[in-house]
């Protein structure tokens, strides 16, 4: 069991965390196949509750539950006239009243993932879809999971992978979630970025944290490129774009320095020529467009173990019963 | 006016004596047992000290009654021990002008269970951009001595020096909400490790302290006074230290939340903890309680911040910053203060009532417990501690991080003026 909601990877322990990815291995083999469906949440509704716009992260969600047969409803919440503060409240009464299972949200806000779970307005599941700069916990599971897939064979945990994560480090969701799940796991996390964009206190966080990506690529398993967004250039966090993707941009040059077998990760959207280039995007290393296809399956596990796994069907039997 | 005898009671939690009081004044200091008067109310066993004075509440009124009104927020004063309060500039309309100054200590008096003394803005309409008539104010029938843009900070150095300047001419005292603007912005909480892994904008120390910093300076400058509000960090602390080593005219204030809770509670992303400044480090928690028990902060304030249920019934970067104060706010001193021992309740009465109607130069508030003296006072129960829910508290609002802790003691009587407004821990 990993418990009722998954808000934060902080929540995860080794086991559970392993139990979610060892899940996620036996519901690929669903994916692969041309009839890509499974009966186990069938008659449980799943809600997307969508105060941001992202479409990838709401469509790998959706398609998840869809492949556990549950009915899915999506409630995008962007553009209500209703005040921030009321239409959380309201919105979750509503779904509530409307017997939702398992609500997945995305929200702007730090934290209202575990507001939402803790202040006594719904009873079902609740599921961070990526909330402020706080956490994105399935993010980082679809993560660990492709990393153990290339480094380890895709068994056991990640002790000993040297994962780097580079970018903006401060506004990151992925990189909070990604270095608590990553260390859990046995991995050695290094942190890359300009001092302006790593947050007070980092030095205490499980990681060792460099400002040099140069210094960090020859010994990289694996190397994490951040979404950096243009609009930091006007909070002064960086001088320009120019500047920052010559410092901290992973190109061809750059992706020589690593190890032959690393591999490139990215959570997208990609800025192509900001913090990757388009020559490493495109390369054989990187397996950005696989974390998509892993991120569906991680959140079939997911839901399968928050919402089916108390009903104790393995997917194999469930597979056996199956359409 | 019946007369009425105070009996019993320890004053300052000292010296058992009857306090006889007739009209507004206290005549008679007597021993236990030996004062006569037509009410009795026993204060045995009980502590007596003269009322709380606050000098940083938010009445809301104008503008916000359905957070806090003028007559709701006297009756959580008076239930929370308190005889006078300072009522916060920042209302709609703003207190910026004799007339709405004027209007809120009117009101103050209709409700007659405190003295309602308003604060005026510093600048027209909080805007930091051009002085409000202080002279105006200060010379209305409420008698303004007080100035703050509390809520904002007077961030303009120009401006701050400008307004130290006038208020001199009137004994004025500037209230700075110390916080630069730029440092935090979008700030959600302190900025630290914690901050870090909430993924919380982080409101740094040092967006306070370089405000304080730069006005004890200007302050010595222009030969002013300078009240420093809700002091929260231990470099503020040192700041403060400094100045007052210099011989500057600062005084500054602590609030009770500052004094007992740390940012740690954040982690509930519950935002009934979410204040400004925010709650800070344990490091900073016990530097803020050195310095009010050895008077480098001068008093406490309890920055009163009623906020209606959906201003906190949300997610934490939707919801209004600040808590209720005054009903909590001696049960928490006396576990902070008098439970430990750092301050006795000589100390106590000096920090709450004494030393902030001195800065507020209000008159007729934190005189002694002596013969002569205008009767504000309160009766402090140390055997019946109290345990706050949102039922029992008079405020209109129920914002308050104390609800379900227990302190150690309970007010038990105030008088206001001679008159009881709480009797036996109900409004009288």
């Amino acid at each position: 069991m990993i418990g009722k909601h998954l808000l934060s990877t902080y929540d995860l322990s080794r086991d559970q965390a392993l139990s979610i990815l060892d899940t996620t291995a036996e519901l690929a083999a669903v994916s692969e196949r041309s009839v890509k469906k499974l009966p186990t949440l069938r008659g449980r509704t799943v809600v997307n509750l969508f105060f941001e716009d992202s479409t990838r992260t709401r469509l790998s969600f959706e398609l998840a539950a869809k492949r556990l047969s549950a009915d899915v409803i999506t409630f995008s919440a962007k553009g209500s006239s209703v005040s921030k503060g009321e239409s959380l409240k309201d919105t979750a009464l509503t779904l509530e009243a409307m017997g939702a299972d398992a609500v997945i949200i995305r929200h702007g806000a730090s934290g209202a993932p575990y507001r939402l779970a803790n202040a006594g307005w719904i009873g079902g599941s609740v599921i961070n879809a990526g909330d402020g700069t706080h956490e994105h916990p399935t993010q980082a599971l679809l993560d660990a999971f492709t990393l153990r897939r290339h480094l380890r064979g895709g068994v056991g945990d990640l002790s000993g992978a040297r994962v780097v994560i580079v970018g903006d480090v401060l506004h990151s969701r992925v990189a909070r979630s990604n270095v608590r799940l990553l260390h859990t796991l046995g991995a050695h996390v290094t942190l890359v970025a300009p001092p302006t964009l790593l947050p007070v206190g980092v030095e205490s966080w499980p990681c060792t944290v460099s400002y040099h990506i140069d210094e960090a690529l020859p010994s990289a398993d694996a190397i994490m490129m951040l979404r950096v967004q243009a609009e930091r250039m006007a909070g002064s966090y960086f001088p320009s774009a120019l500047e920052y993707s010559r410092l901290y941009g992973l190109d061809a040059r750059r992706m020589r320095a690593l190890p032959p077998d690393a591999v490139v990760l990215h959570p997208g959207p990609m800025n192509r020529g900001m913090e990757i280039s388009a020559e490493v995007a495109d390369s054989p290393r990187a397996v950005i467009v696989e974390q998509v296809t892993n991120g569906v399956n991680v959140r079939m596990a997911v839901l399968y173990l928050l919402l089916g796994g108390a009903n104790s069907e393995t997917p194999d039997r469930a597979d056996k019963e199956g359409v | 006016m019946a007369s009425v005898v105070v009996r019993s009671g320890r004053l300052y939690g000292d010296d058992v004596r009857d306090l006889v009081i007739d009209g507004d004044r206290i005549v008679d200091v007597c021993k236990p047992g030996t004062g006569a008067g037509d009410v009795v109310v026993e204060a045995d066993g009980c502590i007596v000290l003269p009322g709380l004075v606050d000098l940083h509440t938010h009445l809301r009124e104008p503008g916000r009654e359905h957070a806090e009104t003028i007559e709701s927020g006297s009756r959580a004063a008076a239930k929370g021990g308190y005889t006078c309060v300072h009522a916060m500039a920042n209302t709609s309309p703003v207190a910026d002008t004799a007339g709405v100054v004027e209007q809120v200590w009117r009101r103050g008096v209709e409700a007659g269970l405190v003295d309602v003394r308003p604060v005026g803005a510093v600048t027209t309409g909080l805007r930091g951009e051009q002085l409000a008539e202080l002279g105006a104010m200060a010379h209305s029938a409420a008698h303004v001595r007080v100035f703050s843009d509390d809520g904002l900070c007077v961030h303009d150095p120009l401006m701050m020096r400008r307004a130290l300047e006038y208020v001199k001419a009137f004994d004025g005292v500037i209230a700075q909400h110390a916080q630069d603007p730029r440092l935090t912005e979008g700030a959600q909480m302190n900025e630290g490790e914690l901050s870090g892994r909430l993924g919380l904008a982080g409101w740094p120390a040092v967006a306070e302290e370089s405000i304080i910093a730069r006005d004890v300076l200007l302050t010595e400058h222009v030969k002013s006074r300078l009240h420093v509000c809700h002091v929260s960090t231990a470099g503020s602390v040192d700041v403060i230290r400094w100045a007052k080593g210099r011989g500057i005219n600062v005084t500054a204030e602590a609030t009770p939340h500052h004094l007992l809770l740390t940012e740690e509670l954040v982690e509930t992303f519950d935002p009934l903890y979410k204040v400004n400044p925010p709650l800070r480090r344990s490091e900073d928690v016990l530097a803020l309680r050195a310095a009010v028990a050895d008077g480098t902060i001068d008093i406490i304030a309890t920055d009163h911040a009623p906020h209606p249920r959906e201003d906190k019934d949300c997610e934490w970067a939707a919801a209004a910053m600040g808590m209720l104060g005054l009903e909590t706010a001696l049960g928490v001193i006396a576990e902070v203060f008098v439970k430990t021992e750092l301050m006795d309740w000589y100390q106590v009465a000096d920090r709450m009532s004494v030393a902030p109607a001195r800065i507020g130069a209000v008159a007729d508030q934190g005189q002694p417990l002596a013969v002569g003296s205008v009767a504000n006072l309160l009766v402090w129960d140390p055997r019946t501690p109290t345990e706050f829910n949102a039922g029992s508290l008079s405020s209109r609002s129920s914002n308050s991080p104390y609800l379900g802790m227990r302190f150690p003691g309970s007010v038990r009587h105030v008088l206001f003026r001679g008159r009881l407004t709480v009797r036996e821990a109900q409004m009288a």
